[in-house]
């Protein structure tokens, strides 16, 4: 599951094409229009590598940081069936962050330096998993909404030009529809049971409404940047056209329920066919992405304590004719 | 640290400086993964895990591409001992551009066998039963 492909502002405002080879630059830009992939080993801008392996690690990254906030409550489910579908929803976020790492990879930044660089906040995940489960009720709406937007963005990302993304993404796809429906059983179960299941259910959404409308990030601010990054297809579409998709996919379903969504702005305006709602606080995204939300430093943390128990391991299986080389494809 | 979780308010979280970042093959290294999904499939690549060894790569192949899907068999290979083509040679796939010599579409004999049937009065073996099957049905 993650949410924002966050792109980074070029620096100094240099032009972000300076000294790339013009020809090689049409071809490379020829194969993207033409619907072919770019594989590893082919020519790309700078650029181009240097977003990818950005958006890709952030994604890996998130995979296994979201997976902590769920994994908090696989010792208190309530019931077997649920633990083990919750188990085996945690054992796919890691799966995931394994196959987005291995994508990142081939792009030339090695796992253990992007390992490094999550541990000392050099590399972000996303916003929504500094926030904690409080309830049970609380894992039921992120594996119910926060997956759906996942989806919508992931599903959207997969139609892009970089084959070993892409491909990690199918399969990405594929298995988080099981989520999706986990989900939504959990929350379905809750918000159609006693009084107290209804208020608890209520009160999760309640919390998560703002990591929610944070989850695809920022509008995105026209330039020329970001209309690059879309030729490229590198980005898919802007933050605030997913926003509007999972809002359109969604909100019914919520409201299905007869749960309340805490923005009493929130309605589809019919003649505009958009959504209109009261702008989520982008301040305290930022303030939360750079280090100062709830949990930024227990699921930091929990990392680090995480790669210090498995030194060992790692140490003791270390062989002297280890040769690393960059994955295929 | 108060979290919701009480495993964490149990344990001692390291701080950042008590951290030791990894070293290069820490990770080890990589191996390309093949699945297969049912006997008489082809394997087919799915993907690559990091591994110390062999057996550690064919136990992290499973965890990873063998832990949904049907699986009958799994190949692991070093990604070092995988010998690929270049994409920038593409041409050397290129040869005749005129290649129906290889197709099965490109041979086409009926025409001259009616003909010599014709020639020698033999009677086509299809349009004999055809016959037959017609005098059979009006009966």
């Amino acid at each position: 599951m993650y949410g924002n492909a966050l792109i980074e502002k070029n620096k100094n405002g240099k032009n972000i094409l300076e000294g790339e080879d013009p020809v090689k630059l049409a071809e490379f830009e020829t194969r993207i229009d033409r619907g072919e992939k770019i594989e590893p080993k082919d020519w790309m801008p700078k650029e181009y590598r240097r977003q990818l392996i950005r958006m890709i690690e952030q994604h890996a990254h998130s995979e296994i940081i979201g997976a902590l906030p769920e994994g908090t409550w696989i010792t208190r489910a309530p019931g077997f069936r649920r633990k083990l579908g919750l188990m085996a929803k945690v054992q796919d976020e890691i799966g995931h962050g394994q196959l987005l790492y291995s994508a990142a990879e081939t792009l030339g930044k090695s796992r253990e330096e992007m390992l490094n660089d999550l541990i000392t906040g050099k590399s972000k995940y996303s916003n929504v998993f500094n926030y904690p489960a409080v309830t049970w009720a609380d894992t039921a709406i992120i594996a119910w909404l926060i997956d759906a937007g996942a989806i919508i963005n992931q599903v959207a990302n997969s139609k892009g030009s970089y084959g070993p993304y892409c491909r990690a993404l199918d399969r990405i796809c594929a298995e988080e529809s099981f989520h999706l429906k986990y989900g939504h059983d959990n929350v379905v179960y809750l918000a159609t049971g006693t009084p107290q299941q209804r208020e608890m259910v209520q009160e999760a959404l309640n919390r998560w409404w703002k990591p929610i409308m944070h989850f695809h990030g920022p509008p995105d601010k026209a330039s020329q940047h970001t209309e690059i990054l879309m030729r490229w297809k590198v980005k898919m579409a802007t933050n605030d056209d997913m926003r509007q998709k999972f809002l359109d996919e969604y909100v019914p379903k919520v409201w299905d329920l007869g749960l309340i969504i805490p923005d009493p702005k929130l309605h589809k305006n019919e003649t505009a066919g958009k959504w209109e709602y009261t702008e989520p606080d982008w301040e305290e995204f930022k303030r939360v992405i750079n280090g100062d939300g709830p949990c930024n430093k227990e699921r930091l943390g929990v990392r680090r304590m995480a790669q210090e128990k498995g030194r060992w391991v790692r140490e003791a299986l270390l062989k002297p004719n280890l040769k690393y080389s960059i994955p295929l494809a | 640290m108060n979290s919701f979780d009480p495993r964490i308010n149990r344990v001692k979280l390291p701080a950042l400086e008590e951290f030791k970042p990894l070293e290069p093959l820490q990770e080890w290294e990589t191996y390309e993964v093949f699945h297969q999904k049912k006997r008489g499939d082809q394997h087919i690549h799915v993907g690559i895990v990091h591994a110390p060894d062999n057996d550690t790569a064919l136990m992290f192949a499973k965890e990873s591409f063998g832990r949904r899907r049907q699986t009958a068999n799994l190949w692991v290979v070093k990604s070092r001992d995988v010998v690929p083509t270049d994409y920038d040679d593409q041409d050397i796939f290129e040869t005749t551009p005129e290649k129906t010599y290889r197709e099965a579409s490109d041979y086409y004999c009926m025409d001259r066998i009616r003909k010599y049937q014709q020639e020698h009065g033999i009677v086509d073996r299809k349009e004999l039963r055809r016959k037959e099957k017609e005098k059979a049905s009006k009966k």
